[in-house]
């Protein structure tokens, strides 16, 4: 049985440690070795083995006395922007090299609370600012993923490309990601996995290493619907020490999974079929909507206008952002400081440790930022798409407040490409992946990607549903009935 | 707006990042597209409409004026490049 505990979901592994068929140490021993099998994906960073095991040991006596939670003795993967006490998180930046907290991010001390277990730090892009987790100083992770009959190397998503290929592959149970601009969705779609982004403010921020405070959230990514459901439930909760986390109660998700999806209203964007759109997406989205039909759903279609602008939008703010958030790497408190030559000043130490710390996406960023809230140019670039950013959001609170309970599109404008293929294309190019996912980061909502088949050639295609603020629990049964729906069963033939 | 080779300058400096004279053209460039991609939101007609503040209206909340963490500074200076004495250490910034 040993062999294929790692590939159980967490709902499954919690009901047989419940039941004292499996212990969390055999659990957590299963997936350290199918970690150290797979260093050919690249996912893991930094394995926690002797963490792991001696957490798997407390959560088994926890279970022997009664006193689990639904994570107790689940084995995790951690994305490389969340701090975690004792252990190296460097946002896969050489800036932060060797960065060690003493200190644990919010999220992650929630989940160890509840009993989960640390397998190690997982692969992404420099501080999440990219969409195929190849801008990395640990390189880039390789999905399990191939095209049939193809060796082609393809990319895994990205920012969370490490949380994507990790839980496609096995190694772990679930892991927890970020989403700025579509990070947990776009790798989720990529690897025939679940991704959930919550409502902005259900997931504290505090101790995730910041890229673009306004749009960051943390959320699971899992293999199942029901398992983000669980995951997200020992995730989520108000924190004193992020001031935007929201001071309200977190349901049981769970339970919100009953499905039935009768009579609930499904919106379909018009401005999301775009010219071009691969015929193959547009099957997968219109069978989507067929599927939810079928559950008894109205799927109507809807307007959302401003949707053409949510690109640009996102590339001035999120830039913005990061320019402000990333000015504290200075070579001063922590990370990389460049070597100085004889006479050199501290404005030298600072541009030099940052020009040999920031990779090119993040130096890029970091410089559009520094222009856009430049003077002169604030109103014109900064200021407009805040302005923007309210048309966007105010064409979502139409829509809901017309009735619709969910709104239906596709995750990604392509299956995953190969890898090295986001290094020929220029940034807007590359930034076009974000299309489907930016605009919710946008308005702040929860969005869900759903493995819902395959393309022509094998590989995973996923849809999106973006929910209401705050009713994760409705998205999530949504989800799951499309999930049920689609019945995507099918994993990556090992390569590895 | 296309950025020249001077801008490109001043925009890396401001970011206190180095680029060095020959990669100017390049940068000035690259940031060019992107600004041009950027330069679609003067379509919209946003006259009247407030700037987006706050993702979830919501008032942020107050807490007791009081200290809650502190004593911290070996934990502060740990990840320092440079600790000396109980401070951060920096070149020379005043001769």
């Amino acid at each position: 049985m040993t062999m294929t505990l790692n590939a159980l979901t967490i709902a499954d592994a919690r009901d047989l440690l419940a039941k004292g068929d499996v212990t969390s140490r055999d659990l957590t021993q299963s997936c350290l070795d199918a970690i150290s099998d797979a260093s050919a994906l690249n996912a893991v960073v930094t394995t926690t083995a002797d963490m792991a095991l001696e957490m798997a040991d407390s959560a088994d006596a926890r279970i022997k006395a009664g006193d689990a939670t639904a994570m107790t003795g689940i084995p995790l993967g951690v994305k490389d922007l969340f701090c975690v006490e004792g252990v190296r998180s460097q946002a896969a930046s050489k800036i932060l090299d060797g960065f060690t907290p003493r200190y644990e991010s919010t999220v992650t001390s929630k989940l160890w609370a509840s009993g989960a277990v640390m397998l190690g730090k997982l692969n992404m892009d420099e501080f999440g600012m990219g969409s195929a987790t190849e801008y990395s100083v640990y390189g880039s992770t390789v999905s399990p993923w191939r095209a049939t009959g193809s060796e082609t190397k393809l990319t895994a998503g990205g920012s969370s490309g490490g949380s994507a290929a990790a839980v496609a592959a096995d190694l772990c149970l679930g892991a927890t990601g970020t989403d700025t601009g579509g990070s947990i969705r776009q790798p989720a779609a990529f690897t025939g996995t679940v991704g959930l982004r919550p409502t902005y403010g259900r997931c504290s921020r505090w101790g995730i290493i910041a890229y673009a405070s306004s749009l960051d959230q943390a959320g699971p990514m899992t293999k199942t619907v029901r398992d983000a459901a669980i995951m997200l439930g020992a995730m989520a909760g108000h924190d004193a020490k992020d001031s935007t986390s929201a001071d309200i109660a977190v349901p049981d998700f769970e339970a919100a999974i009953t499905g039935d999806i009768r009579g609930k209203k499904i919106g379909i964007p018009r401005e999301y079929r775009l010219d071009g759109l691969s015929d193959a997406i547009a099957k997968q989205w219109d069978d989507g909507a067929a599927m939810l039909r079928d559950a008894g759903a109205e799927v109507v279609d809807i307007s959302l206008p401003h949707t053409k602008y949510a690109l640009p939008t996102y590339y001035v703010i999120a830039p913005a952002e990061a320019s402000s958030n990333l000015s504290r790497y200075d070579g001063v408190k922590y990370g990389h400081r460049a070597k100085l030559g004889a006479g050199d000043g501290i404005d030298d130490m600072y541009e030099k440790t940052r020009a040999e710390g920031f990779g090119t996406e993040v130096q890029r960023r970091v410089m559009l930022g520094a222009y856009v809230l430049s003077a002169g140019f604030y109103d014109a670039y900064y200021r407009k798409a805040q302005r923007v950013r309210t048309l966007i959001k105010g064409d979502f609170e139409k829509v809901f407040a017309d009735g619709i309970d969910a709104i239906l599109t596709p995750a990604t404008p392509s299956p995953a490409f190969a890898l090295g293929a986001a290094a020929e294309m220029n940034p807007v190019e590359m930034y076009l992946n974000d299309v489907f996912t930016v605009t919710l980061n946008l308005a702040g909502l929860p969005g869900i990607s759903v493995p819902s088949g395959l393309s022509a050639d094998g590989l995973p295609l996923g849809l999106q549903l973006i929910g209401k603020p705050w009713e994760e629990g409705d998205l999530l049964n949504t989800a799951a009935a499309l999930e049920k729906a689609a019945g995507f069963t099918a994993k990556a033939a090992r390569w590895w | 707006m296309a950025i020249d080779t001077d801008t490109a300058r001043r925009v890396a400096h401001l970011a206190r990042i180095r680029v060095e004279q020959e990669r100017l053209p390049a940068l000035a460039q690259e940031l060019s597209a992107v600004l041009a991609f950027m330069e679609q939101l003067s379509e919209v007609d946003t006259d009247g409409v407030e700037p987006m503040t706050s993702v979830t209206p919501m008032q942020l909340k107050r807490r007791e004026d009081v200290i809650t963490d502190g004593n911290r500074q070996d934990d502060i200076l740990a990840n320092a490049p440079d600790a000396r004495e109980g401070f951060f250490a920096v070149p020379k910034v005043v001769e």
